[in-house]
Order: C-alpha cells, then structure tokens, then sequence
C-alpha cells in the first residue's frame, strides 16, 4: 500500500508513567472511512489528540506527505486536518455562529461566509439556531455543531472522536448518514467508535485496539464477520 | 445631598481606576487561568515611567502618556514570557507563587532604582474643574470617568465583535478546543497580558493625576483592591471586573465620608467577604452548565 495521506509509524503515547498507546502504526488512504474501533479505554481517543497534537506522541506521523511531530497543535489544521473532539468541546458560552466563525478563524475572511451557507446547508437546524448560545442547544445539535465547526476550514481529513456518544438511535443513523454524505463529497474520514456495529456499517477498513495496541485490521466488512469481533465488540 | 453627589463623583472617579486594574485581573485569569499578582506593580512602574518621561527627560504629554503605555504593554508581555509561560503546565500554586515574587522584584527594582522616598507624579494635564447646581467636579475626576468609559464600551467591542476577542473568549473557554480551530493559545495569551497591561498604564496615569505622589509600593494596595473588585465582579467576567471596579470605589469613599476614613478599607474587604458568602461566583459570574 502506498503512503496513505495520513500515516502513523510506531507511535506511543505516555501520560506519566502510563503507556496509553503503545507503537502503533496505520495509515488512512485519500477518500477512505477508516474506523478505529475498540473499548473504553483502549487508546483510541488518545491516538487522536496526538494526531491533532494535542498530547505529545513518539515515533512518527506524516500527515499529506510531511511529518507532523514538530507542528504545533494550532497549525495542523491549516494542513487540512480537523477533528471532531470527543464530547464535542463546542464553545458553550458563545452563539452557534460564533461558534462556526471560531472553526474558520484560520481562513480568509471573504470565504468565510459561503463556508457558513454550505454548512446551514448540511445542516439546516444550525441556521435556524444562528444566534442562540452553544450551551442551550440539546445533544444532537451540539454533535451538529460540532461537525459544522470543524467542516468550516474545508478539511482534507476529518477526525471524529465518538461522534454518536450520548444519543439516540435516531440521531446516531443521521450522523451517521452525514458522515457518508460528507465522504462522498471528498473528505476523507478517521472515525472513532464504541458503537463499533454503526462504525463498521459505514467504513471502508477498520482497526481494532484492546488496552493501547492493535490487535487486528482489515476491511469493514471482514471485521463485521469476524467470530472474534462480533464476541467482543458487537454483542456476540 | 450636595455631599452625596459629590462622594458618589469621587467614588466612580476611584471606582474608574479600580475597573481598569481589574480588568486586567480578570482577563488574565479568565484566558491563561492565573492571578497575576504582578498586575498592580505594573501600575507602579507606569506611574515612574510618566515621572521621567516628563520630569526627567521632558518629553510632551502626548509622548509621556505614549511612553507609559509602551513600557507597561512590554513589561507585561515580558513578565508573561519569562515568568510565567516557562511555568505552562506547572501546579498553580507554582505560577501564584512565582507572580507574588514577580511584585516583590518590581517593588524592589523600583526601590533601587527610584528610592524610597515618594515623587510627585506631574500633573501635565490641566483640567479646570466643572460646577453644575452648586457642586463642583474635579476636571481630572471627569477625564477619568470620560477615558475608563471609553475604554470599557471599547473593550465589550473587541471581545463581542472581533475575530481576535473571540478567540481570546474561545482560549478562556477551552484551550484544546481552541487550538484545533487553529488559534495560537501562547499567542493570546501574550496578547491578553499586553491588553491587561496597556490598561494598567491609563489607571496609572490616571491615578498620577489624581493622586500624585508616587512610591514603590504604590501599585500594591490600589492592586489588591482591583483584585477584590474582580472577585467581587466574578473574576473573569469582564462586565463583573467593570462593575465591580466601580461599586468598589463608590463603596469606599461612601465609607470614607459617612462612616470613617479609617474604616474605608476594612468595610471594603467586608463587602467582599458578604458578597461571596452569598454569591460565591461574584455578582456577575457564570456558573457553567455543562451539557454531555
């Protein structure tokens, strides 16, 4: 396989003495959905904020052909790569437009605001909710304007971090839904999920991480048929 | 009721030079999550920076007040870098600790430098004093009232309109969240502490004027009373280190005309204690909901 746009070699992460992620390497290919899948606990939300460089990380990541272990984490999504934070991490106390200005703050003010429409577009309940404070908004709009937000920039590479946590059913196969239309659109897409039956429905590979490593990968469709990922992650 | 008047006048003129302090106060701590108790010693360094701008090397009013605003902002943006963003990640009471000394070097620095002996601030501004209805207002009193007001209805534009205050809100409110929308946090917090510290030089100015003599600890009591008042407000709330600011001054020369002078500050600090035995966040602080 040639270098995907976003590879990751031998990365650990350390809090301390504990060793969260320990020397895993995987790559995402231009135009992929590629689920990292596993427990609470396994590293997967920690393998994302060292790709966002949120958290100091080992080893090396390449991100559309030029390593990211010397970018500070405010410059890498001028590189094209935003992420969904997990639990959203939208900014409470200030209006959803607000909010969408914050994710476009690094682009010119002039597309700025077609950026907004196309946004309102995919999400029609932001426009509706414009000028109302983040933190009054219920679950699913929140995950709405959390991905509004980080779509704002135009990102060559998506990360999402439990997109699906904390709502209902419904919500979970429209989010779900968009992450597919926002692929088909040209986005390449990182996903990760507890939930890991939805995840899989949607990508085209998937890794499986138990207490820091990966313990298995492969296509979407083989993880959902595996004997040893439908005992331990998808309910038997 | 003349008498009234004229201690509420006095009041917001103090209360004026309170909400600027406070204002730094409460920005530095709502944005890099630290009290800078440095902040007042700024004032005090402005307040020489006037005396030999003027006094010593006779510079006009337009450039002394420039030179004081010039050397808070660099002082300020130079306190941040050397003294406290080495401690980024450090435990709290680390930076608390590392700020209180940073007052004690600025005191004495200025003590070495300047003496302990107090020095007239000059007064480079003449303003004739105004009467309407049989009471007369300091001119100096009016120009502070005039610039604090400015400035704050400035301030409430560049944090509610601009694309930089909203990120500075962005950073108060979540860091992580603002550097993956790309803003630099080492950046705005920089700028927080050269705003804050801007802001400082005008109360020092302001407080030259009015209050003339000037010491090495000079910043120290005015400081800690702009910090009350940030606490007061709700610190980090930028409306609460305004009204606090000012319901701090009225309250102490209230005191000070009705009660006793040397009562004024002790009263002060009890409105203090009251405030936040009733309202532990300060009059205008946010108890934050978070929605998971």
């Amino acid at each position: 396989m040639s270098e995907g746009i976003l590879s990751v070699q031998n990365m650990s992460v350390s809090y301390g003495s504990i060793h969260a992620v320990k020397n895993i390497s995987f790559e995402v290919q231009e135009g992929e959905i590629v689920t990292l899948i596993g427990a609470n606990g396994a590293g997967k939300s920690t393998t994302l904020n060292a790709i966002a460089r949120l958290l100091p990380a080992s080893g090396e990541i390449r991100f559309a052909g030029d390593s990211l272990m010397h970018v500070p984490g405010h410059a890498v999504l001028k590189k094209g790569l935003a992420m969904v934070p997990e639990g959203r991490r939208i900014f409470l106390r200030m209006s959803v437009e607000e909010n969408l200005e914050m994710g476009a703050y690094i682009t010119p003010r002039s597309s700025m605001q077609e950026q907004m429409e196309d946004v309102f577009r995919r999400f029609p309940r932001l426009e509706e909710r414009r000028s109302q404070i983040a933190g009054t908004l219920s679950g699913g709009e929140q995950q709405m304007l959390a991905m509004g937000r980080a779509l704002m920039s135009k990102p060559k590479l998506l990360m999402m971090d439990e997109p699906s946590m904390g709502l209902a059913p419904i919500l979970v196969e429209q989010i779900f839904g968009i992450i597919r239309e926002l692929n088909a659109a040209g986005t390449t897409i990182l996903l990760v999920e507890q939930n890991a039956q939805a995840a899989l429905s949607v990508a085209d590979r998937g890794y499986v991480m138990e207490t820091g490593r990966i313990v298995m990968s492969g296509k979407a469709e083989e993880l959902l048929a595996s004997p040893a990922v439908k005992k331990a992650y998808l309910g038997g | 009721m003349i008498e009234f008047i004229k201690t509420l006048i006095s009041g917001l003129g103090l209360g004026s030079i309170y909400a600027l302090i406070a204002l730094g106060y409460t920005m530095v701590y709502g944005i890099a999550k630290m009290l800078n108790f440095a902040h007042g010693d700024v004032i005090m360094v402005g307040a020489y920076a006037g005396i030999v701008a003027f006094t010593s090397a006779g510079l006009p009013p337009v450039f002394t007040v420039f030179l004081s605003v010039a050397a808070c902002t660099l002082l300020g943006v130079l306190i941040e870098r050397f003294a406290y963003k080495p401690l980024r990640g450090a435990s709290s009471l680390s930076v608390l600790i590392t700020a209180i000394g940073m007052s004690y070097l600025l005191q004495n620095l200025a003590l070495m430098i300047f003496g302990s002996q107090q020095q007239a601030y000059p007064q480079y501004v003449k303003l004739p004093s105004v009467t309407l209805g049989g009471i007369t207002i300091d001119g100096i009193t009016l120009l502070t009232l005039g610039v604090t007001a400015l400035i704050m209805i400035g301030m409430s534009l560049f944090i509610n309109r601009t694309r930089l205050g909203k990120a500075m809100r962005a950073v108060a409110e979540d860091r992580g969240a603002a550097e993956l929308m790309g803003i630099s946090v080492d950046k705005t917090i920089a700028l927080t502490f050269a705003i804050g510290s801007a802001l400082a030089a005008v109360a020092s100015i302001c407080y030259g004027l009015t209050y003339v003599y000037i010491k090495p600890t000079t910043g120290a009591m005015p400081g800690i009373k702009a910090f009350t008042a940030a606490v007061f407000g709700g610190i980090g709330s930028i409306p609460g280190a305004m009204l606090g600011g000012i319901a701090l001054g009225v309250i102490e020369q209230m005191a000070k005309t009705y009660i006793s002078p040397l009562w004024a500050d002790a009263i002060v600090f009890a409105v203090l204690v009251l405030v936040l035995v009733i309202r532990p966040t300060g009059l205008m602080g946010k108890e934050v909901q978070e929605k998971v």
